[in-house]
Formats: C-alpha cells, structure tokens, sequence
C-alpha cells in the first residue's frame, strides 16, 4: 500500500510543480503551490513525521500562501507579457537544470543503492512529544535564535512595508 | 673607559634637541645646548687623555654588533689610541672655539637653530670617523660630514648659488665615496675583516698588487673628501656657506678626514710604494696648482679655500714620502692657523656688513684692531716663518720631502713661496692702505675675537708645543736624517720673499699688479678662471652624462619601459574588467543562470573528490 | 512473477531512493521556474517550492537513520522560510511601490 500512495501523492506533486511554471496568472501558480504542500505533507505522513506534516499544512499552506495570495491581490499582479530580456537563462537554463538533474539523480543511485526501505509505521519517533524533547533540550539554542529571527523579520517587514511619512 | 660614546654622543643629542625643538626653543637655550655639548665632549676627551696617557695605553671598546654573517663580523668599536687623541683635541677643541664664534658670527641669521642643530649633527659624525676602529664605523662618518657638509654648504637655501654648492660637493664626494667604498669592498675580499687592528696586522702579507689596488682606491677616496686633483673642485663653491662652517669643516677638520684616513691605513700604504709615489705626486701637485690659483683671487674666501686645497696637498705630499707625522703635524698646525684665517675673515666680512671683495676693503687696521692682529699671526704661521707654527710642520713636511727627491723639495719651497705671497697680499689688501668700501666697518663682538685670540696663541706656540712626530713616535718611528741647514734657509727664505713682494706690490707700489695682469693677460686669465677646470668638467663629464639620462634613461626606459610597463598593466586591468564587467548584467536571471552553474560544477567536483566517477 | 512475491513487493515498502530522486525532480522544476518565469512572485514561490523539496530529503533521511535530527531541520527550514517570505514580500512591495512593475528584467539597476 506504501507504494501506491507514494506514487500517487508523488504524481499530484509532480503536477502542481509544473503548473506552479507553466500557469500564466499568479493567483493559479499559488494554488498549484498549495497543492505541492498538501501533497508533500501526506508523504511526511508516510515518513513518519507527523508532527512535521501537520505543521506544514499548518504554516506553510495555511499562513505564507496565504500572504502570498493576499499579496498577490494587494499588487493586482496580471497576466505576464512576453518578453525575453535574458538571453544566458534561455541559452543556458536548459541544459543547467538538465545537468542538475541528471547529477543529483545519479548520486542518488550512486550513493544510496541500499539505503533501505520506507514503510509506514517503521518510524515512530515523529511525534510532537519526541520532536518538543529534541526541541527544547538539544535544540534549544537554534530555537531561541529562530525566534530572534522571525522578531526581526517582522520588524523589517513592517518598516519595509508602511507608507512613507512626508 | 666605558663611557668613549659620549665623545660623539653629547652632540648628538646636541643635533636632537636642537633640530626637533629648537623652533620654539629661546636663542639663549639654543646656544648653550649647541656649544655646551662639544665643550663637554672636549673635557671628555681631555679626561679620556688623562686616564690613558694621552693614548700611549690604547683603549679599546665594543658597544655591539653590527653586522655578524657567519665568518665576517663588523662591531661599533671605538678605539683610542695616540692618533687618535690628536684628532680628537683638534676636532672638539676647535669645533667647541668655532661654536662659540658662530655664536656671534650668526646672530643675526634665519635658522639659527637649524644652523647649530647641522653643526652638532656634524660633529657627531667626525668624531665617529675619528673614533671608529674599523673601515666601516670610519665610513659611517665619512658619509656622515659629507652629508652635513652638504646640509651647511646649502645652508641659505633660497640661494641657487648656495644649493648648488651643496650638490656639488656633495656629488664629488660621492665620486670619492665610490672608491672608497671599493677599497672596503677588496679589503673584506682580501683580509676578510675590517677591523683597523686585523687588516693592519695581515698587511705585510698581502700581495703588492691587492695593497696598490686598494691604495689607489682609498686615494680616491680621499682625494674626494681633501680635496686633491682631480677632485678639488668642490671645496671653493663651498665658501657659500657661512664662514663658520668653512672654518670648521672646510679648514679645520672634515678636509682632514683624507689625510687622517691615509694616515691610519699606514700599514697597507708603505707596503704598495706605486701608491705612496701617487700620493705624493697628487698632494705636490695639488699644493703647486690651488696655489697658482689663489695669486690673483679677489674674493677673501676664495683665496683662503685655494690655500686650503693647496695646504692640504702639503699633507698629502708628508704621507706620500713616507713622513705621515709630519703630514698630521701639519694637519694640527693648519687647524690652528687655517680656522684663525677663516674665523678672520669671517670677522672682516662681519665688520664690512657681508662685503666679502677685497677690493672694496682696505684699511680696516684701524676699524678692527684685534682681527688685524690676529690675522697677521694667522699669515705668519701659514707663511712658515719661525717660530709660529706652520713653520715648525712645513719643514719637516720638506725635508721629508727632499730626502725623498730633491725635486719635490724645491717645487714645495716655491710653493711656500707663492703661499705666503697671497696670504699678505690677501692681509694688506684688506687692512692697509684706504678703506674702499661703502659701509661703516666696525670691530667684532667678543664672543667672535675671544675664540680669534684662543686660535692666534696656538698658531704662536702650538707647533713648537706639540712636537707631533715625537708623540707619535711610537707609531712612526722617527728617522735619523742627518741636518741640512741649507733646506731650513730655503723654506725659511721662500716665505720671507713671498711676504717682501707682497709688501712691495700691494703696500708700497699698488700700481704694480695692475701692470702686471695687463701685461700678462692671457696667464692672468688663465689663473682667474681657475684654469677653466669646472668648464672642462661641465663639457667633458656633466653635459654628456645630463644629455644621456635625458636622452636614454628618461625618455626610454623611464618613460618607455617602466611607464609603459605599468601603465600597461593598468590597461590591461582595465581591459579585461571591461570585459569581465559584461557578467554584472543586473538581470537577476542571468544571475541564477551563474549559480545554478556553479553548484552544477560543485556537484561535479566533489564527485570527482569522493570517486564516486 | 508470482502474486506471492508481487504482494511482498507491494508491502516491502518504497525505497528512499525514490523519495531523493522525487526531491530532486521539484528541484529541478523549482529551478526551472526560477530561471524563465518573469513575475517576481512566481519566482518568489519557486523559492518555496525548491524548500520544500529540500524538506523532503530532510525527512526522508530522518527516517533512514530513524533519528528525529532531520525532521527538526526541516522545522528550522520552514521558520526560515516564514521569516523569508514575510520579508521578501515586504520587500516586493517596497520594489513595486517605486518602480510600479513586477517584471524581474526590469529592476537592473545594478547592470555594470
């Protein structure tokens, strides 16, 4: 049963991934990006790691593509023009991306040919109560400093983002 | 005695105090610090000569290492021996004298501490020559008074003239310096030192050729810095600076550098008898030809400067014939008499309000009593008239000289003839007959005839007092010559005659060297323009040496090739920055492009490292 | 093959492999999206797509070594692109306010 909801989950990302490129309008490139999260936190489950699925869902597809979208209806983003300004990235990109591809993808075979097996439920220590203990005890100084960080990001975002005082 | 180094120590401090604070400095302060520092280093050297016995007990002293590289060891020793307690009375006592007149003599001048700062600085470096016990402390003030010689020669420095002495003296002492520092450079290749001590004692057992060589190249060293053929040329421009500085480095002391230095290589000069001839042949003819050139001088300083490069070749004929306590006989004896006619003259120019032509002086023995006196004692010594005494040096110097060959002997005695002739021509010009100048001269302060009267009592007794060759016995032994009485009526005679025709054509008969040049135009000329000497080096060896840097090394390698080189780095730079400028495209795509890039070959290479290829 | 081994097969569980090969693949199209789409947004949220791939590698391989470490810095990945999104978005605004346009080619004004 693994398997099957491995490749069907892995198959919806897949998907909203290229439509998070290939969609004209924004607002479509966010949905699909919504979709990307929903389904990556279903795998997570599938990893073991419910703690981290949840917040997920929570965080990522419940606040920032919401600050995306509610940014995205602030700038009144439209449709793109056309309009190919860099030739490095069109000559360039392709076979870049290829290569990248390619390369990670080989040292993934390369490197982890035994690497195991990935079975639900072999994994239990996922939960909230193993991840708050790593948390606050081995963690715990990253911890405090994130909180520092996301402090100052919301100071910058808000002295980025007011009106200017004339 | 530990405490050698204050010798030269005090006035450098002196040269310290004076140079960084003398600005703000009251005159008062400046000239107690200034004369305060070699009358100190006088009584030092006083004391020095008491607990030694006056060097008959050398002292010798290490401070410290200087240059140790592996077998060759050169140390700031100081060394005292009987040598070197003359030079060191002459040198402190007469530069402290010289202090003190300068004192009065610059009253009156801007820089005044600048002046005394460059006068202690000098008498810091001369003692360093003197003291020095090996060649390279010896060129450590040899340079040193050159340097200052150029500071005090350049000292009015709004004066082209002045600036120009300075770099003049400066660059053909340098000529000079070349060959000395030549004869270092064969001395540490040959004896491996260079210790006084070492290179004396290895010297007998040099090659004759190696010890001619490196004769000839300390010759040209000293030729440089006394003054001799070919290298005079620099000492009458250098009457531009004051007259206390012609006094004291000029006449007294920086001068005699070359002769002390030959004197003390003894050892390797009596064994390269080429270079001993040589010395006697330049110092014979350096006496015979500044002499002819200082008959028809006008200019009071001038006349006294030829004397100086004349007398100095005096000294350098004593060493060449082997008599090198005579020629440091003379060169005390000189001291003496040769800073007296400076400070003299100094006195004359100060009492004529800077007027330094005799022939708008005149009659100046009733205006300035005491300079008068003292001057004519300086002419009589310098003359080689019993008993003063230049007599006393000059006639050991001769007959030396005749023992040698007779020729020299009779050469030098019309050259005493000719020196006392235009010292009383330069001494009745300026004090006899009708004043002819426009100013009101006056007599001088005491503090510029008290060091006079000091410097005029020993040109009285000094040379029959100090009988040099018999203190530096022990040094150079004293040979047995037998009496020749005719050679004493001879010298004695030349300088009697001299001083008659001067009396005759300057005193009684003034018509007299008028009619003279006229009738001898071309020589008189010839005599006037010093021979045309700077007019033949400026044609033979300065213009094409200015034209060829202009010519080569400006325009092609300064311009062309360093210029060009590093200019065109510059382009260079330039060029592919401006082509390496075309990645900044402000696009941020291309930018991302370069990153992906870039972990893409990252990826690769730690593949590459982990041999997962 | 046998329906015996087939069911073995399908209860074996996924190999992790397939799991770093899927990271790789929303990398990629991550990357993709970066480079040729031309609205600061969408970029901006292929960033997050490209972060959200890494998670995955995090917590694929806190389950290999069966350790919590790599889900805990998948946790720190997403407070950092919490923070990253507020103030980019922020900065977005600043950019649009000022220039009026959303088309990255068109804020150059570092060109040379």
């Amino acid at each position: 049963m693994d398997i099957f909801f491995f490749l069907l989950f892995a198959f919806i990302a897949v998907i909203a991934a290229v439509n998070v490129v290939l969609q004209r309008h924004p607002i479509s490139s966010a949905l699909s990006l919504v979709g990307v999260m929903a389904s990556l936190a279903v795998l997570y489950l599938l990893l073991g790691a419910e703690f981290i699925a949840m917040a997920q869902l929570i965080v990522y597809a419940g606040a920032i593509m919401v600050l995306f979208v509610f940014v995205i209806m602030l700038l009144n983003a439209g449709t793109e023009e056309r309009s190919g300004r860099s030739w490095l990235s069109q000559v360039l990109g392709v076979p870049a991306i290829v290569a990248l591809l390619g390369l990670l993808c080989f040292f993934a075979y390369k490197v982890f040919p035994n690497a195991g097996f990935v079975k639900f439920g072999d994994f239990t220590g996922g939960g909230a109560k193993e991840i708050g203990y790593a948390l606050f005890t081995e963690y715990l100084l990253p911890f405090e400093v994130t909180s520092i960080l996301i402090l100052i990001a919301i100071v910058g975002a808000i002295v980025l983002a007011r009106k200017e005082l004339d | 005695m530990q405490n050698l180094w204050l010798i030269p120590g005090l006035p450098f401090v002196g040269f310290l105090i004076n140079g960084l604070f003398g600005r703000r400095l009251p005159k008062m302060v400046t000239n107690i610090v200034a004369v305060g520092s070699v009358v100190l280093s006088f009584l030092l050297v006083v004391m020095t000569g008491l607990n030694s016995d006056w060097g008959a007990q050398p002292i010798h002293v290490s401070y410290f290492t200087w240059i140790g590289i592996g077998p060759f060891h050169v140390g700031w020793d100081y060394m005292v021996d009987k040598l070197t307690m003359i030079m060191l009375m002459i040198v402190t006592g007469i530069g402290s004298l010289i202090h003190v007149y300068a004192t009065g003599y610059m009253e009156h001048e801007e820089g005044y501490y600048r002046f005394f700062a460059y006068l202690n600085l000098f008498m810091f470096f001369m003692l360093d020559l003197v003291l020095a016990a090996n060649y390279l402390l010896l060129f450590v003030g040899w340079e040193g008074v050159g340097l200052c010689s150029y500071l005090l020669i350049g000292f009015y420095f709004l004066k082209k003239s002045a600036t120009n002495a300075g770099n003049k003296a400066f660059i053909v002492n340098r000529i000079g310096d070349f060959g000395f520092s030549l004869a270092m450079f064969l001395i540490v290749v040959n004896f491996g030192s260079l210790d006084f001590d070492k290179v004396f004692a290895a010297a007998p057992g040099k090659p004759v050729e190696t010890l001619t060589a490196i004769a000839l190249l300390m010759l040209l060293g000293a030729a440089g810095k006394s003054a001799q053929i070919p290298l005079y040329v620099w000492l009458p421009d250098a009457m531009e600076g004051p007259t206390p500085v012609s006094a004291l480095i000029h006449a007294a002391t920086m001068v005699t550098a070359g002769v002390y230095m030959c004197t003390r290589s003894a050892a390797i000069f009596t064994h390269a008898p080429i270079a001993m001839e040589t010395v006697a042949l330049i110092g014979l003819a350096t006496a015979v030809f500044a002499a002819t050139i200082g008959l028809v001088q006008n200019d009071i300083k001038k006349v006294f400067a030829y004397s100086t490069v004349s007398q100095l070749g005096y000294m350098f004929l004593g060493v060449g014939v082997g008599a090198f306590s005579a020629g440091i006989w003379h060169l005390m004896t000189h001291a003496f008499f040769k800073a007296l006619l400076f400070l003299g003259a100094g006195s004359v120019i100060h009492a004529c309000h800077g007027e330094q032509d005799m022939r708008h002086m005149g009659g100046l023995k009733k205006y300035a009593p005491i300079t008068f006196w003292t001057l004519l004692i300086a002419s009589l010594a310098i003359g080689g008239v019993p008993p003063f005494a230049g007599f006393w040096s000059k006639d050991a110097i001769l007959v030396a000289a005749y023992h040698h060959a007779p020729w020299m002997f009779w050469l030098g005695a019309i050259t005493a003839g000719m020196t006392a002739f235009y010292v009383f021509r330069a001494l009745f010009m300026t004090f006899f007959g009708e004043y002819r100048g426009h100013g009101h001269p006056h007599e001088s302060p005491v503090s510029m005839w008290g060091p006079l009267a000091v410097l005029a009592a020993l040109s009285t007794v000094g040379g029959y007092f100090f009988n040099v060759p018999k203190i530096l016995d022990s040094m150079f032994p004293l040979a047995e010559e037998p009496d020749n009485p005719m050679l004493l009526i001879v010298s004695i005679g030349a300088g009697v005659i001299g001083i008659a025709i001067a009396w005759y054509m300057y005193v009684v008969n003034t018509e007299v060297p008028n009619r003279i040049a006229e009738s001898a135009r071309g020589l008189y000329t010839l005599l006037y323009n010093k021979y045309f000497v700077d007019e033949i080096y400026d044609a033979t060896v300065v213009h094409p040496i200015v034209e060829g840097s202009r010519a080569v090394l400006w325009r092609v390698v300064d311009q062309g090739v360093i210029d060009g080189a590093v200019n065109g780095v510059g382009y260079q730079s330039r060029g592919i920055g401006s082509v390496l400028r075309l990645v900044q495209s402000g696009n941020i795509r291309s930018y991302a492009t370069w990153v992906v890039l870039g972990s893409v070959a990252v990826i690769v290479v730690m593949g590459v490292i982990g041999r997962s290829f | 093959m046998e329906p015996a081994d087939a069911l073995k097969l399908l209860n074996s569980g996924v190999p992790v492999s397939w799991y770093l090969t899927l990271s790789a693949i929303l990398f990629a199209v991550g990357v993709a999206g970066f480079l040729f789409r031309r609205n600061i947004i969408t970029v901006f949220m292929c960033i997050e797509l490209m972060l959200n791939a890494v998670n995955l590698s995090f917590i694929t391989f806190a389950h290999q070594h069966r350790q919590a470490s790599g889900q805990l810095f998948a946790f720190f990945v997403m407070v950092v692109a919490a923070a990253e999104a507020a103030v980019g978005l922020a900065i977005i605004l600043t950019v649009f306010r000022n220039r009026s346009t959303l088309n990255i080619d068109e804020i150059n004004t570092l060109k040379n």
